[in-house]
């Protein structure tokens, strides 16, 4: 393992190697590893499961049918993902969605071409999380769930006010084409994902900017005793956090070739119960890029194999939030076995 | 290693002290927590800070640097007056501070630490934020520095999480020592360390000034004091009530200074 691990799920694998060479707490570490290994295994086991209860499921295309259906929460939940590190929230995701994609959608019919088109639902959506950043950081708010609750509502009623409503159908066919197969059976909209992946995986693990972010979630307060300049690292992750829900408006609208400011709906729970149940933690500091993907794949998975086998779609809402619950509480596990461990370490050594 | 190096250049001017602070005056509301006092700490030296709980040692401290501003008085560096608005500027002007809480990122490991908000990265042109971190200088930095200072730590890739209350301690006093051009403080470095883990913290206070740096030492540890201070300085309810060459004879003076019988 390269020394630049610093993440949520490293910390398991380090605790086992390290207790193999000091022949200590094997048992605990054993569980940090599996607690750590916990999302992807479930994936994994899950698709096996699925596989053999219904035939259509390991399908090239109900695969690519999962991955176009997931494309817009796991962009969102990536930006959600870089949030929640530094300790915040951001419940604007799914409304701010629906206002770059209305804004966007008229922006086409007065006459826009597709490139600008795509500028002003992104630009869009990166103004709203400014706004949230700027007014959680300046505005000297205790948390950004009062100011994000806020734009939630602001985002929403404007999106309404300027559709009038309604849904807002047509647009450029550049943008459609996200929606339709592109390569190797996929629609274009996976690229999209994958490309936003990449930047901020680079962002998050190469820059000193990722860094700090990390160290912010870490410890806020020595984060601003140790020079960091706090207040950009935190405004900018709610930047961030809406350019990726205007990112998403952009799926989307290519998607259903219309914008609306009925999308994103509950998008908030969504993503961050995607970067939840991939595996980050919602204490801050811990987790990446990955386990928000693991999280938004599981999240459509469930969904796709519940539409497969025929159970209700009320019954999915249960099970996802059944599902919140096992991975936060996991989290707090994780949390507790590794104080235990530490005091357990200390103990050898005095 | 570039700490040392960079300790190396300096030039220490003897007619100055490295640290002084002076008429250092702070209110918290009504609080008067620091009524007009001065200190002077000159390179090489350490000057134990003395004090019942809330006679201003940690308020002092803090002014320094930069966690809170003074309402009244000056902090000279070198000779000259210096404004230290924020941790930062602090930081920037060469003046490091081992916190009583430590201050380290649970989630980052020992060499994280070391480098937070003083990150290796290139290319210069870019702002800070944007540039690329230089992992592998970083780590290899990391690994001289603890050899340097005979610091062990069971793994520099795990997360400082995982490792003991002494281990943490060294993490913070070592990360001091990578960035301290001038002046380092250290709030109760040795508090709630068994003897051993003490032992090794002092050693590294005492690598800190063989570097040439003014040392504050604030602790409860009259033995430390004796061992390791070359003056120390008594605060009481806010005021320096005095200051002298710690000895194993004066101990009992000491004593009665700090609470004032």
């Amino acid at each position: 393992m390269p020394e630049t691990g610093n993440t949520g799920t490293t910390i398991g694998e380090a605790a086992l190697t390290a207790s193999r060479k000091q022949n200590a707490v094997p048992g605990l570490a054993l569980g940090l590893m599996l607690l750590s290994a916990g999302p992807v295994v479930i994936l994994v086991l899950l698709i096996i499961v699925l596989s053999f209860l219904s035939p259509y499921f390991l399908t090239g295309r109900n695969l690519s049918n999962i991955l176009a259906q997931t494309a817009v929460i796991s962009v969102v939940a990536m930006g959600q993902h870089l949030v929640i590190l530094t300790r915040g929230i951001d419940l604007s995701v799914g409304s701010n969605l629906a206002l770059a994609s209305v804004v966007g959608a008229l922006s086409f019919h007065a006459g826009a071409p597709a490139l600008v088109v795509i500028a002003v639902m992104v630009g869009c959506g990166a103004a709203v999380g400014a706004i949230n950043g700027l007014f959680f950081v300046f505005g000297r708010l205790p948390h950004p769930f009062i100011i994000t609750l806020a734009t939630l509502s602001i985002a929403k009623g404007l999106a309404l006010q300027l559709a009038d409503g309604r849904a807002i159908p047509g647009m450029p066919d550049s943008i459609d084409a996200l929606g339709r197969e592109a390569v190797w059976g996929l629609p274009g909209s996976v690229f999209v994902v994958g490309g936003v992946a990449a930047v901020l995986f680079v962002m998050a693990k190469t820059m000193v900017w990722g860094r700090w972010i990390y160290a912010v979630g870490g410890r806020p307060d020595a984060a601003v005793r140790m020079g960091i300049p706090v207040s950009w690292v935190l405004v900018s992750v709610y930047v961030i956090s809406g350019l990726c829900a205007g990112i998403g408006a952009v799926i989307l609208t290519g998607r259903t070739d219309a914008g609306s400011p009925l999308f994103g709906n509950l998008l908030e729970l969504d993503t961050i119960a995607a970067v939840i149940i991939g595996g980050a933690s919602f204490l801050g500091g811990r987790g990446h890029l990955g386990h928000a993907l693991i999280g938004a794949l599981m999240i459509g998975v469930i969904r796709n194999a519940l539409n497969l086998l025929n159970v209700n779609v009320f019954f999915q809402l249960i099970v996802i939030g059944v599902v919140i619950v096992i991975a936060v509480e996991s989290d707090v596990l994780r949390n507790y076995l590794e104080g235990r461990m530490r005091v357990m370490q200390a103990g050898r050594q005095s | 290693m570039s700490a040392v190096a960079v300790n190396a250049d300096r030039v220490v001017t003897a007619d100055h002290p490295v640290l002084a602070v002076r008429g250092a005056t702070k209110r918290f509301g009504s609080v008067l927590a620091l009524d007009d006092v001065s200190i002077e700490v000159r390179g090489g030296e350490i000057v134990g800070l003395l004090g019942d709980n809330g006679a201003g040692k940690s308020t002092l401290t803090k002014c320094i640097s930069g966690v809170h501003q003074l309402d009244a008085g000056a902090i000279l560096l070198d000779g000259a007056p210096t404004q230290i608005r924020s941790p930062a500027d602090a930081r920037f002007a060469g003046i490091e501070t081992v916190y009583q809480d430590l201050a380290l990122f649970d989630n980052l490991t020992p060499g994280q630490n070391f480098f937070a908000g003083r990150e290796l990265a290139v290319p210069q042109w870019l702002p800070r934020g944007l540039r690329f971190l230089q992992q592998r200088r970083m780590d290899a930095e990391t690994r001289v520095l603890l050899a340097n200072l005979k610091v062990t730590l069971p793994r520099l890739d795990a997360v400082v999480a995982m490792m003991s209350g002494g281990q943490r301690q060294a993490i913070a006093v070592a990360r001091s020592t990578v960035f301290a051009r001038k002046a380092v403080i250290l709030d109760e470095p040795t508090a709630a360390l068994g003897l051993r883990e003490s032992r090794q913290v002092l050693n590294l206070v005492a690598a800190l000034r063989d570097q040439g740096n003014a040392v504050i030492l604030i602790t409860h540890n009259m033995e430390h004091v004796v061992e390791l201070a070359d003056r120390a300085v008594v605060l009481r309810q806010g005021r320096k009530v005095g200051e002298l060459v710690p000895t194993k004879d004066n101990k009992q003076e000491l004593v009665s200074m700090i609470v004032g019988a």
